[in-house]
């Protein structure tokens, strides 16, 4: 059986510009995946690549095996698009967006009562009949998802659906994709917001500079090199005035009385460190271990790829 | 072939010229009707172009097939522009239509366009003079086709164009002139030869004198050859505009 998404050897050359510099790497079926990267990272340019909407410089794409340039209306009606940017149709109501959008899919009043569910579940039955121009920020990127949705599309792909988006709105965002999720689609997410991409996806590739950097299931990624470190937090009743050279060497940040350590798991015991500070003669008022989160991970990618 | 898609991506253009009709249907109207007024008040008795046609008369046709034409490239024109500037062309973009089927909505909506148009200031202006009908089927070909012509340059001349000034260029530059300077006030043969042969490259002339012929059945030139210039020339501006379509000139880069 096909993969949900085939990438095979997609570069993509804007002028001198390599926004896609080799990408190639495949999305199962049923999988929640997460599309990490920079800005400019070429994050956009892939999506667009895949929905058709540019066309790679070198390489192929396949919706569910349908190539997307050869094989364009069966790749179409299985992919459903959020783009990035929140662009309308200032002429129509909502219901009338909805209504032409799934028209182009070759949809009619038959999938009426699914637009109409489609509403009451992204939270926009009130504003069926209002003009998208007097839609908020946060409703217009509803009627977004809801016009990605209209055809029932097996793969789905949302890019940056929760930027700009206030916190209740975004957390009935993740229970709305979950449930897609769980539905049986298959999920490409991108977002700026790690946790989001961490609590979300299955597998995460990350791109930077038009280039796959890692691409692992999510426990593989927290597992590699930076998840075996972890942070200590110490605060003392007064500054340290002279901190001792064991210490200095793990120092991440020191501010006021608080000192942040980076430690590996492995090789050092918190209780030694502990037992470091009382040694300089203050007192030790709160202590807190964090694990390295994804966030670690991806600034640490990053940060390799720059040198 | 998606039938579906392609009606509703016709219907949804009509809706959206239908919306703001005052201002895509009213206001041109109301040109056409100023320009009957004064050109005949001024002219009206000066100049007989044809035989026992008074000018007025004379002048409706010219006026109908000047705001059809103008009419439907505005609509195809201005409604890709403005789906492109806006960044909303992705929803059409997104779905399963083939470059023909978008070609023929844009460019059928538009005629719609023109020819409700037309009929409009046919209607306004039969209050002021009685017009006589020669041949029904080649006023509505030559409407139709004539609409369909500048439809389909109107499409290319959306995609091409990146910002709004540089189709009020094309409509300022190309389109106005051609069709001032194409026999809506005057029959080419009140002109000097120099500029009657000119007028022959202008293909908005034949959609003119073909259109007035079908109400007088007087014209300059063969009716079927004008038929023949205008058949040719859509045939032309079809395949280039799906030529650009089949390459995602500007849409798909
Ligand atoms: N149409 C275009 N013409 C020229 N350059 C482009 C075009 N589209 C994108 N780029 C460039 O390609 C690179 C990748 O852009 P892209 O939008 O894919 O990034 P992204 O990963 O989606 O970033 P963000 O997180 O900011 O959305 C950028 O350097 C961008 O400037
Ligand atoms: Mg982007």
């Amino acid at each position: 059986m096909s993969a949900a998404i085939t990438i095979a050897g997609v570069h993509k050359r804007f002028g001198n510009l390599r926004a896609l510099d080799g990408v190639e790497f495949n999305v199962e079926r049923g999988e929640f995946f997460g599309l990490l990267g920079p800005n400019g990272a070429g994050k956009s340019t892939l999506i667009n690549v895949i929905a058709g909407l540019t066309r790679a410089s070198e390489g192929a794409v396949a919706v569910l095996g349908h190539d997307v340039v050869s094989d364009y209306r069966s790749s179409r009606m299985k992919l459903g698009v959020v783009p990035q940017e929140l662009v309308f149709d200032p002429f129509f109501t909502v219901r009338e967006v909805l209504r032409i959008q799934a028209g182009y899919f070759g949809l009619g009043a038959e999938c009426y009562p699914w637009l109409e569910e489609l509403m009451s579940e992204l939270q926009l039955a009130n504003k069926a009949d209002a003009n998208m121009r007097t839609l908020s920020g946060g409703m217009k990127r509803r009627v977004l998802i809801a016009q990605a949705l209209v055809h029932k599309p097996e793969v789905v792909v949302l890019d940056e659906p929760t930027a700009g988006v206030d916190v209740e709105l975004r957390q009935s965002l993740w229970v709305f994709i979950r449930k897609l999720h769980e539905q049986g689609h298959t999920i490409v997410l991108t977002t700026h917001y790690l946790e989001e991409a961490e609590s979300l996806c299955d597998r995460i590739a990350i791109l930077n500079h038009g280039k796959v950097i890692a691409l692992d299931t999510k426990q593989g990624m927290l597992a590699r090199g930076i998840g075996r470190r972890m942070r200590v937090c110490i605060t003392t009743a007064e500054p340290i005035s002279a901190l001792p050279p064991r210490l200095t060497e793990k120092l991440r940040r020191q501010q006021a009385n608080v000192i942040e350590l980076e430690l590996d798991r492995d090789s050092d015991s918190v209780i030694d460190l502990l037992d470091e500070v009382r040694s300089t003669g203050v007192a030790v008022t709160d202590l807190h271990t964090e694990e390295a989160d994804l966030e670690d991970v991806f600034v640490e990618l990053v940060r390799q790829g720059r040198k | 072939m998606n039938s579906r898609g392609f009606y509703t991506l016709f219907y949804k253009e009509v809706l959206r010229f239908g919306k703001v009709w005052l201002q895509t249907l009213g206001a041109p109207i109301i040109t056409s009707l100023l320009y009957l007024l004064v050109f005949s008040h001024v002219l009206e008795g000066r100049m007989e172009v044809f035989e026992g046609v008074s000018y007025s008369a004379f002048l409706i046709p010219g006026l109908m097939m000047m705001s059809l034409i103008q009419n439907a490239f505005a609509n195809s024109s201005s409604s890709i522009i403005q789906s492109k500037v806006t960044g909303n062309i992705v929803f059409l973009l997104l779905a399963p239509l083939s470059y023909l089927e978008m070609y023929l909505a844009f460019m059928l909506a538009a005629v719609v366009r023109g020819m409700v148009v037309g009929l409009g200031v046919l209607v306004v202006g039969i209050f002021f003079v009685d017009l006589p009908v020669h041949s029904v089927v080649a006023l509505v070909s030559f409407g139709l086709l004539s609409g369909a012509v500048l439809a389909t340059f109107g499409v290319i001349a959306g995609i091409w164009a990146e910002k709004f000034d540089q189709l009020a260029g094309a409509q300022n530059f190309i389109i106005m002139p051609l069709s001032f300077l194409s026999g809506v006030f005057y029959s080419i043969h009140s002109l000097p030869p120099f500029w009657q042969k000119l007028s022959h490259f202008n293909p908005f002339f034949y959609m003119i004198d073909g259109f007035r012929y079908g109400f007088f059945g007087v014209s300059d030139v063969d009716p079927r050859f004008s038929l023949a210039v205008l058949v040719a020339s859509l045939g032309i501006l079809a395949i280039l505009t799906l030529a650009m379509l089949s390459r995602g000139y500007r849409l798909r880069d």
